[in-house]
């Protein structure tokens, strides 16, 4: 808590123009600052020289800077042991609310007056964070998966100083890329294919005396925390008494009449469930410790099911798939010496390639037809059909090479049929060709460009023994790759220390396999280092503190537990929560679902917003000025205002605005607060949500938006509007628009009057 | 011997390259020749094939550059020199003047008083911009800068009056700086190909046909037209709009390799053109549909369900002058057969990538025919500056980039 406050207000950039700065300094002293001072260049080195002098002439043990946004002004102020906030008056007021008139100036003043005394009052109220280290951090890494992209995991994060321990399931090293013939050429002239790079990253692997290989072994669970993973391994395809136990699901925890079980019943059909495996807190005296994990686990190839693709004639012996085909010709001299590639099965009716496709499998046809010259240079014969040859960067080069082949034939065109012919071979029929014509060939085999299924579609593969369970979240949104929702930030798993890389990510060639095993180890090895300085992880790094719990006021109501989009929390027996400090990422999440208001950061709690509200001065006789107060995302939200206000929009000056980590923070006690204060109407803003979600924090605005009905009804109870508090989905490029919206929710509070319990 | 790194490019591989080596404990120098942080995508509106802002990525890595003492930027700077090798390299760059100081975070006044203007580079000349500018609403540093050919002027005496004094120093000259760095990340990313090369599409000659960077800038709500896509000539919206695929790329004389991006740039601005205009008709001249694995795969099969669009598959051989300003894309229907004239209101050029190696190299980094990077030990290529890539595999690369560096600095410290 800070006992002495220091209030800075800057008048340039037409502040002072717009406001009345006498009773700005007037509000900040009474609301306690001890000193408070007008500065017309309080950014120069003049100025911070002042700032300077009255910290140490006063004991100021934190500073508030009312003028330019904390955006745009971030690194001149910087006084160790001394709190440094900001709040942007310059763009919420001057730049937003222009003096028109008296009645402007009047409503201008009282906005700033508010900000400036929610601004002394949070002081008030806030600790100064310090980080929390971890001690002991482990730095061996856990790469899952003995392929390709584990391996150049492995090997790249040796380099940079690690150990690691690579678990691969088969009896030796190599994944897929161990099966095959033959690899795309990764280079100028990108003419001709080159040796597999597996068995030379084997070599590399086995002789590499900061890495460990389990061959015949699976990960079992993985327990406890980034720094200081608990990894029990198995024999693969075996059980293990450290099985990650799997929480039940919607469903299960219903009786036959559709009824919620009681926590008893449930408890019992989830021991059921999981009988055998021990409970997921139990600690295995034997497991090994890691640091990070990076999951490499692969694809599995797509064999389509009996009696797919009849038009095709999948099923004959002659018509195979693109991964059976690579298997014959590394095997030996391929028999079929006329082969057609079918790239898109949809025939005339669609032009979409097999599922789980990418520019991988337009690739792999094209290599095979090479396998087919290879073999008969004199008499093979290859075609590739397609409906769009993807072959993305400088893979053209490669395409372009095969045009030259006169034993290669690739078109364009919609493959309508494969059937026996008289001579024991295969008639291809292709129609809407690019020649303008429907042809048919007679070919020895089919091979079908199927794609690859990442591993992660049907097992869990990392196994966690976290209360949310063993497997990734929402995994489905991607069709069961491992994948990250941000298209900025690819090495997103939700779940902090663990990032994937290759195929099981996203299906890629092996030459982007091996970049991206690069980046993965570099995610992981910096995850261990976070942990150890004591800041978070992406998308927060610079932040040191982690939510404080207060256990004695618990009612085990397992909603944090439940909602935590990183899985970062665990429970006890009775089902009280557990933190893990390394696998937070501080988004607040916690804090917005706890009912109890037991959660909360060190200067961003339920009191300092709490008070923070309170302290808006709601003049309850006046009924053209009524008070709202917005929540506004301070990575998207508030941006838009910033720039909103730069652009020389405005908006009403009745509403306050105070930033939040993400919207999921939002807890209804502020919202209670508001009511009970007599502010009229609550706005949120916050990020979109549904299947595109752009919330860094995942669930943020979906929480926060159901957790608002949940306030309607209780204001429909009271006899209030339920329109009172609503949300409004707002990306940052949305400045043109913010204005607007903040405009029409105060029209409409306006039109329902002042919250009928303002003045008690 | 240095335990530094040296990211060359500001854009999103450079930004995140820097952020991710500094996070991993190394002091990096990050240099931008442009005067802000996030390249090329800070030009547009928004990301495939989620729809979904680039500046709120950017927000974020902004944030982690700001909060990160590890990590010191130079805007306005090129590199001149380096010399050297992995572990050691002396690195001279040029930092030219912005004319203002840190203390101006936003010089709304002055650019109020200037009264000349220019051609706004941002968006393409589509539109002017003052003398003392911001270059775009989301600019980082939000520190103004003024155009070096109104300093000598009285526009630069106004721009300077109208000023607190310490905010604007027009007398500042450009500075060597010379760094000691174990390691370079190369993240100098791409320049749109040049759309008057290709004298077939006629860009320049009709004013209806604009490239897709300038949708880019349009669809924009900071751009020229406000967030419209409209026909530069008379500001109207287009009934129908013609894009042309492969402008420049897959072409052995112009881009012989394929950028990628441009595909999955025309089903994006074909969601821009629907959302302004339910009943606009659209069509696509393309060799290929690139839109490789399961998420683009989903998004051209989402756009294609449209009715309204209609994809040809045949390279645009020749533009002529239409009716009322619009245009007719005269293109070989290989599939339909036959020759194809499409006249239409407004034609996109679907340019390429050219890597900004191919014409603008940084002195002492070897490059390939077509200007990407080779890289080197020490030298590590990322993002378009080492191949055409989407913004994802950029952030992918830019990654694996990190480590690379700083594996080479460990060693050489």
């Amino acid at each position: 808590m800070a006992s002495k406050i220091g209030f800075y207000i800057y008048t340039g950039d037409g502040i002072g123009d717009a406001l009345d700065v006498e009773g700005l300094i007037k509000a900040a002293t009474t609301a306690g600052a001890a000193v408070c001072k007008a500065h017309a260049d309080l950014y120069s080195p003049e100025g911070v020289a002042e700032v300077k002098q009255d910290i140490e002439a006063n004991g100021l043990d934190a500073i508030c800077l009312a003028g330019i946004s904390p955006r745009y002004e971030y690194n001149t102020f910087n006084f160790p042991g001394v709190y440094v906030d900001k709040v942007g008056i310059r763009e919420l007021v001057a730049w937003s609310h222009p003096a028109t008139d008296d009645t402007a100036k009047e409503y201008s003043q009282e906005l700033a007056e508010d900000y400036i005394k929610m601004y002394v009052t949070k002081l008030k109220k806030v600790n100064k964070p310090a980080a929390s280290k971890f001690e002991g951090a482990s730095t061996r890494l856990l790469v899952i998966g003995g392929g390709v992209t584990g391996m150049t995991a492995a090997l790249e994060a040796a380099a940079a100083g690690a150990d690691v321990t690579i678990v691969e399931r088969e009896a030796q090293l190599g994944g897929y890329a161990a099966k095959i013939r033959k690899q795309i050429p990764v280079g100028p002239d990108y003419s001709n294919l080159i040796n597999p790079v597996a068995s030379d990253l084997i070599a590399k692997v086995t002789s590499n005396p900061k890495i460990q290989v389990k061959l015949g072994t699976e990960v079992a669970r993985v327990a406890n925390v980034p720094a200081q993973f608990r990894v029990s391994f198995k024999e693969t395809g075996g059980k293990s008494e450290w099985d990650a136990p799997v929480p039940l699901t919607a469903e299960e925890k219903l009786d036959a009449n559709g009824k919620e079980l009681s926590a008893e019943d449930q408890k019992k059909v989830y021991l059921a469930k999981n009988e055998g495996r021990q409970d997921y807190m139990q600690v295995d005296a034997n497991a090994e410790i890691f640091g990070a994990v990076v999951i490499a686990s692969g694809f599995k190839p797509y064999i389509p099911a009996e009696g797919d693709y009849p038009h095709l004639l999948w099923g004959n012996p002659k018509v195979v798939t693109n991964h059976q085909f690579e298997e014959m010709a590394k095997a030996g001299k391929l028999t079929a010496k006329t082969v057609a590639f079918i790239q898109s099965p949809g025939g005339k009716t669609d032009d979409a390639d097999f599922p789980y496709t990418s520019a991988v499998t337009s690739l792999v046809a094209l290599k095979q037809a090479k396998y087919v010259r290879e073999d008969h240079p004199d008499d093979g014969k290859a075609y590739v059909f397609y409906q769009h040859m993807r072959t993305p960067g400088q893979y053209e080069y490669f395409y372009k090479g095969l045009q030259d082949d006169p034993g290669i034939m690739l078109a364009k065109g919609a493959v309508t049929s494969v059937k026996e012919n008289a001579t024991g071979g295969l008639t291809v029929t292709v129609e809407n060709t690019i020649l303008g014509e429907d042809i048919a060939v007679d070919v020895d085999m089919v091979v079908l460009a199927t794609g690859m299924i990442p591993t992660t579609k049907n097992e869990p593969i990392i196994n966690m023994a976290y209360r949310q369970g063993p497997a990734f979240r929402d995994l489905d949104l991607f069709g069961g790759y491992c994948d990250s929702n941000f298209i900025c930030f690819p090495y997103e798993t939700r779940r902090t220390g663990i990032y994937a890389a290759g195929p099981v990510r996203r299906s890629m060639t092996i030459e982007e396999s091996m970049e991206d095993a690069a980046g993965a180890a570099l995610k992981a090895l910096q995850a261990i280092q976070a942990a150890e300085e004591g800041h978070a992880v992406h998308p927060r790094t610079w932040d040191i503190d982690y939510p404080d719990f207060y256990f004695q006021r618990c009612t085990q109501c397992k909603r944090c537990t439940e909602e935590c989009p990183f899985g970062a929390l665990d429970d006890d027996e009775k089902g009280t929560p557990k933190p893990n400090p390394t696998r937070c990422r501080r988004c607040g999440t916690c804090m917005g679902a706890c009912p109890e208001r037991i959660i909360g950061f060190k200067d961003y709690n339920i009191d300092v917003v709490g008070s923070m509200i309170k302290s808006i001065d709601v003049p309850d006789d006046d009924e053209d000025k009524l008070r709202m107060v917005i929540f506004a995302c301070e990575n998207d939200a508030y941006p838009a205002l910033d720039m909103a206000a730069t652009k020389g929009h405005s908006w009403s000056a009745l509403p306050r605005i105070i930033p939040v980590r993400c919207l999921g923070s939002v807890n209804v006690s502020w919202i209670k607060d508001a009511m009970s204060s007599g502010i009229d109407g609550v706005l949120l803003l916050g990020c979109r949500f549904g299947d595109d979600y752009q919330c860094h924090f995942v669930k943020g605005s979906e929480l926060a938006d159901r957790r608002m009905a949940n306030v309607a009804e209780t204001l429909k109870s009271l006899g209030m509007e339920p329109e009172r508090v609503k949300l409004a989905q707002i990306a940052i490029d949305e400045y043109d628009k913010i204005s607007g919206t903040i405009n029409d929710f105060v029209e409409e509070i306006v039109g329902m009057g002042p919250n009928p319990f303002k003045g008690f | 011997m240095s335990q530094s790194i040296l990211v060359i490019g500001g854009g999103f591989s450079g930004l995140t390259a820097a952020v991710e080596a500094a996070e991993m404990g190394y002091d990096v120098y990050l240099v931008e020749k442009e005067s802000y942080l996030g390249g090329r995508v800070a030009q547009l509106n928004k990301y495939f094939p989620k729809l979904c802002p680039p500046t709120c990525g950017l927000e974020i890595n902004f944030r982690r550059v700001k909060t990160n003492p590890r990590i010191v930027f130079y805007t306005q700077a090129e590199v001149k020199s380096v010399q050297g090798g992995a572990g050691n390299y002396n690195v001279q760059l040029e930092v030219n003047p912005r004319f203002t100081t840190p203390q101006c975070t936003n010089c709304k006044p002055a650019e109020d008083v200037a009264t000349t203007t220019m051609p706004n580079e941002f968006n393409f000349g589509m539109d002017q911009r003052k003398g003392v500018y911001m270059p775009h609403p989301m600019s980082f540093p939000q520190q103004c800068v003024v155009d070096p050919s109104v300093i000598s002027t009285d526009e630069g005496a106004k721009i300077q009056a109208a000023l607190p004094a310490g905010h604007i120093d027009l007398t500042q000259k450009a500075e060597t700086v010379n760094l000691n760095v174990g390691a370079i990340v190369v993240a100098t990313g791409w320049k749109p190909y040049d759309a008057t090369k290709m004298d077939r599409l006629c860009y320049g000659k009709y004013p209806n046909i604009v490239t897709n960077m300038m949708v880019e800038r349009m669809a924009s709500p900071s751009g020229p037209t406000e967030g419209k896509i409209v026909r530069p000539s008379d500001k109207a919206q287009p009934k129908t709009i013609g894009f042309v695929q492969c402008a420049g790329s897959r072409d052995k004389e112009h881009l012989p390799f394929c950028s990628y991006i441009c595909c999955l740039a025309t089903l994006k601005q074909i969601c821009y053109v629907r959302e302004q205009n339910p009943d606009a008709e659209i069509y696509v001249f393309y060799i290929d549909i690139r839109t490789p694995g399961m998420k683009y795969e989903n998004f051209y099969s989402k756009v294609k369900a449209d009715k309204k669009v209609h994809f040809i598959k045949g390279k645009v051989a020749e533009v002529k002058e239409g009716a009322s300003g619009g245009v007719i894309l005269v293109a070989e229907d290989t599939i339909g057969g036959g020759k194809v004239e499409q006249a239409v209101d407004l034609a996109v050029l679907a340019t390429g990538m050219q890597p900004v190696g191919a014409f603008s190299p940084v002195p002492g980094i070897e490059y390939d025919a077509n200007g990407f990077v080779v890289p080197k030990d020490g030298i590590v290529p990322c993002g378009c500056a080492k191949r055409p890539v989407d913004v994802v595999s950029s952030a992918q690369s830019a990654t694996a980039a990190a480590l690379k560096a700083v594996q080479t600095v460990r060693r050489a410290g």
